[in-house]
């Protein structure tokens, strides 16, 4: 029986006032009423209390006990997260549907992990040795893509007197003993749990030089992150969060995925379950199900819930970064989660700040994303979180609080536009607005596989697309025609490179995902174009003689006809690039 | 199983009235978000639903408004359950208020069960993801947002724009080619005139589908709040054909603005944070509870298809009702009053158009393998044809490059021939699509970088 520790004296949707309440610390989770309604206490004022309820309030009254579940809201951890789809706070939806119908009923109480399933562990320690919290016990194939690597609780130290053989294991079967300095002995199990709201400890931190490889032109090359590295992505509605994230999900070369639909379409999530199983990693061949662990609370499941998912994913993601993982973390979209808030804090009657958002609004985005990061682990592993967090701005504009506030926590901005959605250019990320701090920090990264190239031909095509940008205004008066050859050439390769780069179409078999080697290749021959094209100008052809020539069309195509694996027929394109110029510089010489 | 209400507590007396929220006091024990009747001095009685609940007070909705109620006279009984709808196949080709009280001239009727009007979050795992094409007849549509079974796909309109004709039209013909199924539609009006409503029912009775029809109506002089729970009432109906008769449901709301502007009056009278334009922060999440009860359930054969109405105040699209719609909705078809002005129909916007779940619909097998490009090449074309006539707007016409004279001469066809046609007119998906080729022929093949060399040998000039 679970002790009760309050009654409750009000009821306002999803926020619980409690009253006659003892014994109740800050942030515990609490049952309210007699279907035991999953709650949290946000707030405490002598025998007073709110509670926000993570399930439907409907027919809740006061004078309904509220019992303690003793802990603070937590996660379990262990074998048999990846390829599960969990809500807000941690139960597995398959599970409940299995259970019940097409329907999320209230009030369902059902275990995280499954309790029956039998893993093979094989153990990397022996008794006798010292070991601290974060240390690796074993190991277990959870599945055919990611070693589980069981570790010690982070709190826990001493030396080992006991360890099982290799063998079968249940999650909650021991598999060692550790004796702590004080004498105590305590357990380890094939699965721990942690509060949500504490981010797991690491040995240290360290700097960031790798690049988060998306396969995303755009992002690879104009915007990149670092592993460990934060991005917001904010824009109005139908301008390509979701699909950006999904692209990530799939094709980013990070070893675990944690995506969290906070406040999002149902739709979407199925949508990642039914696609996810059958696409493959064109690194390792594996379903990329295998890595992914998802977090669905849509935007009409309980609003509480939703403010909870997010703790509920970045947790998860640091029990695997702990394993020595790089973990790549998708909120979308973190301004449900701010909604969430705001409204809870409505319910509580705080005193709003901005737009009716309480003041701890920026602490609690600070927080989040304090939370990425490249770390070393306490088992001394190298392993980092990037969080990529979507922003979904009220009428698009991007001055509002949940965008200007992430942007001062987040060092990677991919500001999505609504004319190029309109215009279908995705993705929508806009060159002039969007920017990377991480450059610099991953250039040896891209210049080791470029011969040193990269940053020039990025840094090339930035200042054509900044020029091109100027050019336009004076276009949008007089038209181009007025432009001397020297400059309309600037517009030429702009717009080349913004249709046969930046412009990527995640429904194309080919084209959704480009590898670096692609990307590079593709840059030159642009970059070609245009010096190329410059120095026949400058002789004296037109702008029409280059649009003319036969390997503009092959350029214009080449992201979708040249597949990944025969990238050498870029080289023939610009062998052909390079003969047509030469063509055409020779009728001048 | 009867519509009957089960017998609740009584308490005489309240202490407050403010616009269509009652305050009473000296209460115990009464579930949030349940029924209540309020009953007043001369015995009628009103349906209102709890919004508050504490020890001793509640804050009570009154559905038919507060007019004539009392403060020591007025009687409040506690029903002990959410507001439920009766449904049953009976309530096919009936007329319903927003309350779902039938309010034909038919007998009530048979109820096989009772449904919360709140509905339950569909389970992410359940559903199924929709990806059939329905041909509407119409070229914008079906040629460049294309709609699946299922999906919600909202019309963001403005006063005075032809959305009931496109919707009647879309209503009249769609279908799913090659497929015979078992349809019906729900149509739940909130705040609309009585002649739009009378729009609806004649032309539902000229396409003889009057019968497969349930219409909740809260029209204009309706009371307010009940047009809160219209939607959720029509969504129960569509729930259970859906999901219990199998039947392939389209849903007609109209017009969501005005269930907006309700939910707005409420939380001004509770004097609630506002977030933009007054609308409460919670509107987000209160239309998510509507527009997501659309979709497909796996190994059930029907379906719910959402298709909302909503007048941008303005014609802003920015403004929050279309805005937090268009952030849930699954795409949205946008009029244009420019388009209007010069008298093309149906004025829809070729580029803030879209329709999201279009790529899982379209292409071999289900409409033609040539779509998505042809698509996607019309939208940039279309794209281009505004910077040209910006730009013409600037340095005149004849100043125009040669080739954005062939862009201005392509948007003028494309707005003539394609985007236009009759509201009677029905364009099977192949005429759609080789109309799309002849006016992107307009242009020179050399300007169509999005689709491939085979298809433009198959397709260009044709
Ligand atoms: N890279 C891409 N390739 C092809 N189509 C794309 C791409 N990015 C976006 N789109 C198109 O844009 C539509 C909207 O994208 P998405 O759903 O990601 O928007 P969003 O920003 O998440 O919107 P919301 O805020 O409403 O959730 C997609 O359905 C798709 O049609
Ligand atoms: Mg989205």
């Amino acid at each position: 029986m679970l002790e009760v520790i309050g009654k409750v004296a009000k009821v306002i949707g999803p926020v619980v006032h409690a009253r006659g309440v003892s014994r109740a610390k800050m942030l515990d989770l609490v049952e309210v009423g007699d279907y035991h309604l999953v709650g949290e206490i946000v707030k405490l004022d002598g025998e007073r209390a709110a509670i926000q309820v993570y399930e439907d309030t409907t027919g809740l009254a006061p004078g309904a006990n509220i019992y303690s579940a003793g802990m603070p809201l937590s996660v379990e951890l262990g074998p048999g997260l990846l390829g599960t789809i969990y809500d807000g706070i941690q139960r597995p939806l398959e599970v409940i549907r299995d259970q019940s119908d097409q329907y999320i009923q209230k009030g369902i109480h059902i275990s995280v992990l499954d309790r029956e399933r039998s893993w093979e562990f094989t153990p990397v320690i022996e008794a006798g040795a010292g070991v601290s919290g974060g240390e690796v016990v074993g190991t277990i194939q959870e599945t055919g893509l990611i070693e589980h690597r069981a570790l010690i609780p982070p709190d826990m130290r001493g030396r080992i007197t006991w360890v099982a053989d290799a063998g079968s294991f249940r999650i909650d079967d021991v598999v060692c003993r550790v004796e702590a300095p004080s004498g105590e002995v305590g357990e380890v199990k094939l699965h721990q749990r942690w509060p949500v709201r504490r981010p797991r400890p690491v040995r240290g931190r360290l700097p960031l030089s790798i690049p988060l490889i998306t396969g995303q032109r755009v992002v690879d090359t104009l915007f990149p992150v670092a592993k460990g590295g934060t991005v917001v992505v904010p824009g109005g509605f139908g301008t390509g969060k979701t699909m950006i994230q999904h692209a990530l999900s799939k094709w980013s070369d990070a070893d675990i995925i944690v995506y969290i639909g906070c406040g999002e379409r149902g739709n979407e999530m199925t949508d990642v379950l039914i696609s996810f199983p059958e696409l493959i990693d064109p690194r390792t061949g594996r379903p990329i199900m295998e890595r992914t662990v998802l977090i669905a609370n849509t935007s009409n499941m309980p609003v509480a819930a939703r403010e909870a998912s997010v703790y509920t994913g970045i947790t998860i993601a640091e029990y695997y970064r702990d394993q020595g993982y790089h973990v790549a973390v998708m909120a979308d979209s973190t301004s449900r989660w701010a909604e969430a808030l705001r409204e809870l804090s409505g319910r509580m009657e705080e005193m709003p700040a901005d737009e009716g958002f309480p003041a701890y609004l920026p602490t609690r985005l600070a927080e989040f994303y304090e939370r990425a990061g490249m770390a070393e682990t306490l088992s001394e592993r190298e392993g980092s979180i990037s969080i990529v967090g979507s922003v979904s701005p009220p009428g698009g504009d991007f001055s509002e609080p949940v965008t200007q506030h992430t942007k001062r926590f987040v060092r990677c901005l991919w500001a999505l536009d609504r004319q190029l959605a309109n215009a279908r250019h995705y993705p929508a990320v806009s060159w002039l607005d969007s920017y990377s701090e991480y450059v610099e920090e991953i250039s040896d990264w891209w210049q080791e596989r470029s011969g040193g190239e990269w940053l020039e031909l990025r840094q090339q095509i930035m200042d054509l697309l900044q020029q091109e940008g100027k050019l336009q205004q004076v276009v949008k008066l007089v038209g181009p025609d007025v432009l001397p050859d020297t400059q309309r050439i600037i517009l030429e390769t702009s717009d080349m490179f913004k249709n046969a780069f930046l412009q990527q179409n995640s429904y194309d078999r080919v084209d959704m995902y480009c590898t670096p080697e692609k990307q590079i290749k593709m840059m030159r021959v642009i970059i070609d174009f245009y010096s190329l094209g410059l120095e026949n100008i400058k002789k004296g052809a037109n702008i029409h003689q280059l649009k003319r020539m036969e390997v503009y069309s092959d350029i214009m195509r080449m992201k979708f006809s040249i597949t990944n694996e025969e990238i050498e027929k870029i080289d023939k394109i610009r062998d052909k690039l390079h003969r047509s110029m030469e063509r055409i510089g020779d009728m001048f010489d | 199983m009867e519509n009957k209400v089960p017998e609740g507590r009584e308490y005489i007396g309240i202490s407050r009235v403010a616009g269509p929220l009652i305050f009473v006091n000296g209460i115990h024990d009464v579930g949030y978000n349940e029924l209540a009747e309020v009953i007043d001095a001369q015995g009628k009685v009103r349906l209102g639903m709890i919004l508050e609940s504490s020890d001793n007070a509640a804050v009570i909705q009154v559905f038919e408004g507060t007019s004539g109620l009392s403060i020591p006279d007025t009687r409040v009984r506690f029903i002990g359950e959410p507001l439920n709808f009766g449904v049953s196949e009976e309530i096919l080709g009936r007329v319903f208020n927003g309350l779902g009280q039938p309010i034909d001239d038919g007998p009530p009727p048979r109820v096989d069960d009772l449904r919360d009007v709140n509905g339950l979050p569909i389970n992410p795992t359940a559903r199924d993801y929709p990806r059939k094409f329905i041909q509407t007849g119409v070229s914008a549509i079906d040629g460049m947002n294309t709609l699946v079974r299922g999906q919600k796909l909202p019309i963001f309109s403005g006063t005075g724009l032809p959305h009931n004709k496109i919707v009647a039209q879309i209503t009249r013909q769609s279908k799913i080619v090659g497929e015979e199924t078992s349809f019906a539609v729900v149509f739940a009006a909130m705040g609309i005139k009585h002649d739009v409503a009378r729009y609806f029912i004649r032309n539902f009775e000229e396409s003889g589908v009057l019968e497969k029809v349930v219409l909740f109506l809260n029209l204009a002089d309706d009371p307010s709040v009940e047009r809160l729970v219209t939607p959720r009432t029509a969504l129960t109906a569509a729930e259970f054909l859906a999901f219990s008769m199998r039947m392939h449901v389209l849903v007609i709301l109209t017009d969501m603005t005005n269930y907006c502007e309700s939910l707005r009056e409420i939380s001004t009278v509770r004097e609630e944070i506002p977030s933009r334009k007054g609308y409460p922060g919670y509107l987000y999440s209160d239309l998510s509870a509507i527009y997501e009860r659309a979709g497909m359930v796996k190994g059930i054969e029907g379906s719910i298809t959402q298709m909302p109405i909503l007048t941008m105040p303005n014609d802003d699209i920015s403004h929050p009702v279309p805005d937090l719609s268009g952030y849930i909705t699954e795409g949205q078809i946008v009029l244009e009053r420019e388009l209007d002005q010069r008298n093309i129909y149906p004025p829809i916007a070729g580029l803030p158009s879209l329709s999201r779940l279009m790529k899982d619909g379209i292409g071999e097998g289900m409409t033609r393998e040539d779509h998505a490009h042809i698509a996607s090449q019309l939208f940039a074309a279309y794209s281009h044809v505004k910077d040209v006539r910006a730009l013409a707007a600037v340095i005149g016409e004849e100043e125009l490059t040669p080739l954005d004279k062939l862009y201005l001469e392509f948007g003028e066809r494309f707005e003539r021939e394609f985007l236009s046609q009759d509201e009677y007119a029905d364009r099977s998906i192949v005429e759609t699509l080789d109309l799309g080729w002849k006016v992107i022929s307009t242009l020179p093949k050399e300007e169509l970088h999005r689709i491939t060399a085979e298809e433009l040998s198959k397709y260009y000039g044709q």
